[in-house]
């Protein structure tokens, strides 16, 4: 029996396979592919890609920050991981996925009756379904001085639309500055961009932050008049200047001038003339439908597309990007692409042969040369009958409008401070009601937090429009068990496009992981893999007298599969259940519970004897100190806990370090009772009213290492002077005059602060010990897995509590007592019953001859030499 | 891509030594392979480092399906090493029964 796949053979022709052919590398190119890859088109298809850009496949949104960036590449710097962010899929991927790429290489024609195109490098490539997403190119005005020749433009003038042409941006700034400095001055780095729209601000932007003085021309008014109405415009005007950018609008370039075949300045259609080094012409851009047309296919503007993304005159070609032409429409940012990228797979691979693309709505998020820009339907109010509403500042650079039409918002436009965009494109995007009190849909009015709108958003909101990554997205990745915002941007690519959604993805993660308010069934099941609450669950397991964690699997898990996330919750609920006679199968415990001591971040353990109250001895110290020179322990510290920790113990040797300190183990690696901090009390100390040392030792020699849903940490304090802590803790006693205890309940100070509340106050040592084991067995029993007492108490109520566990109101005090106690009697120590190896291999190390960056050792005597 | 190295191989004596659900590091060649027998039936090996933050992984939790980094509890396939949570992957390889006895091979 073997379950390894087999690698399949390089990519050579199958001819079983369908083949696909595709022109154009770029973004809906690529993303097509992986739409098809995710459908299982890699198996049906022998895939070729021409490209006539010699790399892999590049996120085509980050040239600006390419341009802006000194190095020339694209580094992310929110993104710690350092990873090139520049490519979305670099050689490798296309070699794994068994896709043959022809990086370089132009198709100029495609012959629609033999099924082939033809490429500049004389190559003939036979197809059976061919895509076009040759997408667009810069457009050059006509304008004397612009070209050099038929096909060179004269040098100093650049587009602005591939790595090429940003990397020659940087090369001839670079050159610009080392010419200068040999002769003279920065004086003149000063570059022309004509057109202000998106791209022309991008490329200015990206200029300015390399110091060079940036001149932006613009026919009329209005800057990016495509997204923005006049106002708008103004604040991002006023911002743009404050930058230091020179704005001329309302005014055309009629000549480039040259010096010695180089840019030397622009000539103004008033006749004036400006001196510059260098001209970045941002005038439009134009689809690439040349082989389209000279291969007979219906263009206009683009080439023409049915519903499915075919061409209206060939079954067998596909288009998608912003070479194709649908209904009208021609696109020219990435969201649109991506729904057509779907769509297309669909129909291609067959998965949903009827699926149709019926255009996209346009919402535009974006950074203009650091500001943020929103823009969605209308720009103006269209009808004397449509609501506007309308906030400026400014001062702050920020502009805010939306347009309402019965109701439903049809348009709105953020300058500056986009907030509200998640919120508005919902609206926009599901026509949904809107506040009556209108300017709620642009400013949190009194205290609704921004982290509960993350939270309320409908899941098939986009949040990340470069990627189409939405709310739902995002969830399903924290619940598959991504533990922070990176991990899902990495996941999903949220925020790796152009970057603007970053503070909403980390909304929307922050809100999923910390489950506020999030209306999830699976939140409440006790563990992910059963879909059972803890109630339920627990009367199953005992209905069908399940004790091990297989079996619960097996009869109460759907197909019954064991579940990774859910093996450790179950595992404890079990040893609380059947404290006698559960079945220990350890493949179900944690690492910690494995081998009773806690991993460390080098893979060594960390070991913390028993030291009941916090009271130690001589002998006792001694010993330690004996284990510790031996074992030649890297640090012994003293823990927040009242105890003493031996760390960087290498799981080899903790049953020789359990030997020979002859300690009982402090359970600090488990999910169980830890520690009961003391104070000195009656015996010493002036002020104390209660003796807090021995009932804390007391406490802890009765209910040590119990196993619980969490953590279980206590303290006594010998008077309301409270050394100890007690008010934060899951159960804390203070001793008051008169010979009592008071207990507090659900305290905390460790991630989350909480005072405890008062569960009862009682009058002797015993009734004390009495109560708080009753109340930690009803936690045990009641409390979801990972809940700690500080959630616990406020979620059962102080009320219920009192009545369950001090009034007996339910009748079940002796048996919650009786439990507690078959708990207590049957207590073993690990670190004695574990001497002999439980399971074959239980202490071999995990990382066999790796050396690991070890925790640093430190000895109180050359702590200058070593520090981190 | 076809390997040209020789694959290693190595019998690592009985598959007893690796208790039903668990893994166990193990040495091939120069490599660390972790190795998990799942309580669903069969064997894989993995490399037994986790490209996350260098945890063990034949220390960590395993279903039919996935191993549970210890440290940061990253999910990676066992059948293939392809992280599901957003770490990078982790190399795969072949472990197998012959007689009793544990194989793995690289490459
Ligand atoms: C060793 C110690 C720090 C120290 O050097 O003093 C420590 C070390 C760790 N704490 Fe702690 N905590 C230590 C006292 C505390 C305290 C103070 C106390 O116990 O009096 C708190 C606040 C009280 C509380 O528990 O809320 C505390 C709140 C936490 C938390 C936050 C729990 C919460 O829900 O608020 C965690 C994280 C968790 O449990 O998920 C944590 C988790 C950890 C872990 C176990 C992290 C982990 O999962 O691996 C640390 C293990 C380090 C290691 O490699 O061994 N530790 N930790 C202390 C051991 C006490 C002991 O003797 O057992
Ligand atoms: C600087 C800049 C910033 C941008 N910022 C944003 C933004 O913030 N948000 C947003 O949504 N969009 C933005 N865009 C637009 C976005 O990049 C494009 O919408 C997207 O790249 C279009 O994808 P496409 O695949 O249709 O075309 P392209 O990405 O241009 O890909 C087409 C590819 O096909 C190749 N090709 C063409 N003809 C042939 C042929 N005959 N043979 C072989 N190969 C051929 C081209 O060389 C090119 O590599 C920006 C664009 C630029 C340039
Ligand atoms: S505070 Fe954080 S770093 Fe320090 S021991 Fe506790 S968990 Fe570890
Ligand atoms: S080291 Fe494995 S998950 Fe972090």
């Amino acid at each position: 029996m073997t379950q390894t796949a087999e690698r399949p053979e390089t990519e050579q022709e199958n001819p079983s396979k369908t083949r696909l052919v595709v022109v154009g590398n770029g973004m809906s190119g690529a993303r097509a592919l992986e739409e098809i890859l995710a459908r299982g088109g890699g198996d049906t298809f022998a895939i070729e890609v021409f490209g006539d850009e010699p790399y892999g496949n590049y996120n085509r949104i980050l040239l600006s920050e390419v341009l802006a960036n000194a190095a020339g590449e694209a580094v992310d710097n929110e993104d710690a991981d350092g990873e090139d962010e520049l490519y979305l899929n670099p050689l490798d991927w296309y070699d794994e996925n068994g896709i043959t790429l022809h990086a370089g290489v132009r198709i100029v024609r495609i012959d629609r009756h033999a099924k082939v195109v033809y490429g500049d490098d004389g190559s003939v490539t036979p197809y059976d379904t061919l895509v076009l997403a040759t997408g667009s190119r810069s457009f050059f005005p006509p304008m004397e001085g612009m070209w050099a020749s038929k096909t060179e433009l004269t040098p100093g003038v650049f587009g602005f639309r591939s790595l090429d042409d940003a990397t020659s941006m940087l090369a001839h700034i670079a050159g610009d500055a080392a010419q200068r400095s040999s002769t003279l001055e920065k004086e003149h780095r000063t570059a022309v961009v004509i057109g202000g729209g998106l791209l022309g601000l991008e490329a200015a932007a990206g200029l300015q932050a390399h110091g060079v003085a940036v001149h932006v021309v613009h026919p009329t008014e209005v800057l990016m008049n495509q997204q923005l109405e006049a106002e708008a415009s103004k604040v991002l005007r006023s911002k743009l200047e404050d930058m230091g950018m020179h704005l001329h609008l309302g005014v055309k370039t009629n000549e480039i001038l040259t010096d010695e075949g180089r840019v030397s300045g622009v000539r103004f259609t008033d006749g004036s003339d400006l001196a510059c080094d260098m001209v970045v012409v941002t005038a439009g851009i134009r689809p690439n439908i040349g082989l389209a047309m000279v291969s007979g296919l219906e263009t206009q503007r683009a080439i023409v597309v049915d519903d499915k993304l075919r061409s209206v005159d060939d079954d067998s070609i596909f288009v998608v990007g912003e070479c194709a032409q649908h209904r009208g429409e021609v696109y020219g940012v990435v969201g649109p692409l991506w729904e057509q990228a779907a769509v297309l797979a669909d129909v291609v691979t067959g998965s949903n042969p009827h699926a149709e693309y019926h255009g996209s709505r346009l919402a535009t998020k974006l950074k203009v040369a650091g500001v943020d820009v929103a823009q969605m339907g209308v720009k103006v109010p269209e009808r004397s009958s449509d609501e506007f509403v309308q906030f400026s500042e400014t001062g702050r650079g920020v502009y805010q409008t939306v347009v309402i039409r019965d109701g439903t918002l049809i348009g709105a436009t953020l300058v500056g401070d986009v907030s509200k965009v998640a919120a508005l494109t919902q609206a926009f995007d599901s026509r949904s009601a809107l506040p009556e009190e209108r300017i709620k849909l642009l400013f949190d009015l009194g205290s609704a937090a921004d982290a509960a709108s993350a939270a309320d958003l409908p899941d098939d909101t986009q949040i990340c429009n470069c990627n189409g990554v939405s709310k739902g997205d995002l969830v399903a990745c924290v619940h598959d068990g991504a533990e922070s915002v990176s991990a899902c941007m990495a996941a999903t690519r949220a925020g790796k496009g152009c970057g603007s959604c970053k503070g909403l993805v980390k909304e929307v993660v922050e809100a999923a992981l910390g489950g506020a308010g999030a209306e999830d069934p699976a939140e409440h099941y006790y563990v992910p893999g059963i879909p059972l609450d803890k109630p339920t669950l627990m009367a199953e397991i005992r209905s069908r007298g399940l004790k091990s964690v297989s079996s619960v699997f097996a009869e109460l898990a759907p197909d019954g599969k064991d579940h990774v996330g859910s093996k450790m919750g179950l595992t404890a609920l079990l040893r609380m259940m059947w404290p006698d006679d559960h079945v220990d199968e350890r493949d179900g415990r944690f690492i910690n519970d494995r081998v009773h001591a806690n991993i460390q971040r080098d893979g060594t353990f960390s070991v913390v004897p028993r030291m009941s109250g916090g009271v130690t001895s001589p002998d006792q110290l001694r010993r330690i100190a004996d284990v510790a020179d031996k074992h030649e322990i890297p640090m012994v510290k003293l823990t927040g806990g009242q105890r003493i920790d031996l760390l960087g113990v290498p799981k080899e040797k903790l049953q020789e370090v359990w030997a020979d300190l002859d300690m009982p183990s402090g359970w600090a690696y488990g999910k169980s009772f830890r520690t009961v901090k003391t104070c000195v009390g009656t015996d010493f100390c002036r002020f104390g009213l209660g003796d807090s040392t021995t009932l804390g030792i007391d406490m802890e020699e009765r209910y040590k290492g119990i196993e619980g849903p969490a953590k279980m940490k206590l303290a006594v304090s010998g008077c309301p002077r409270n050394c100890a802590e007690s008010m934060v803790k899951d159960v804390g006693l203070v001793a008051i005059e008169g010979g009592q205890w008071q207990i507090y309940v659900g305290g905390a100070a460790g991630a989350t602060i909480r005072k405890g509340d008062i569960l009862a106050t009682v009058d002797s040592h015993d009734e004390a010990l009495r109560i708080t084991g009753r109340f930690l067995q009803y936690y045990r029993e009641n409390a979801n897995w990972l809940e700690r007492t500080y959630d616990f108490v406020p979620r059962m109520g102080l009320d219920h509590l009192i009545g369950v566990i001090v009034d007996d109101a339910e009748g079940i005090a002796d048996e919650l007592d009786a439990r507690m106690q078959e708990t207590v009697d049957r207590y073993a120590d690990p670190w004695a019953t574990d001497q002999t190896e439980a399971t074959p291999g239980q202490f071999h190390d995990a990382l066999p001859l790796v050396p690991l960056p070890q925790v640093p050792i430190r000895t109180s005597s050359s702590r200058e030499g070593v520090s981190s | 891509m076809s390997s040209t190295e020789e694959a290693v191989e190595a019998r690592l004596g009985p598959v007893d030594q690796i208790p039903v659900g668990e893994g166990r590091a193990f040495l091939v060649g120069d490599e660390p392979v972790a190795v998990f027998r799942p309580r669903s039936g069969g064997l894989h090996a993995l490399r037994a480092i986790c490209p996350h933050r260098g945890g063990p992984l034949a220390d960590g939790l395993v279903d039919g399906e996935v191993v549970m980094c210890p440290l940061h509890n990253h999910q990676f396939s066992l059948v293939d090493g392809s992280c599901a949570t957003g770490a990078d992957d982790v190399a795969a390889y072949t472990a197998t029964e012959e007689d009793g006895e544990l194989v793995v091979r690289l490459g």
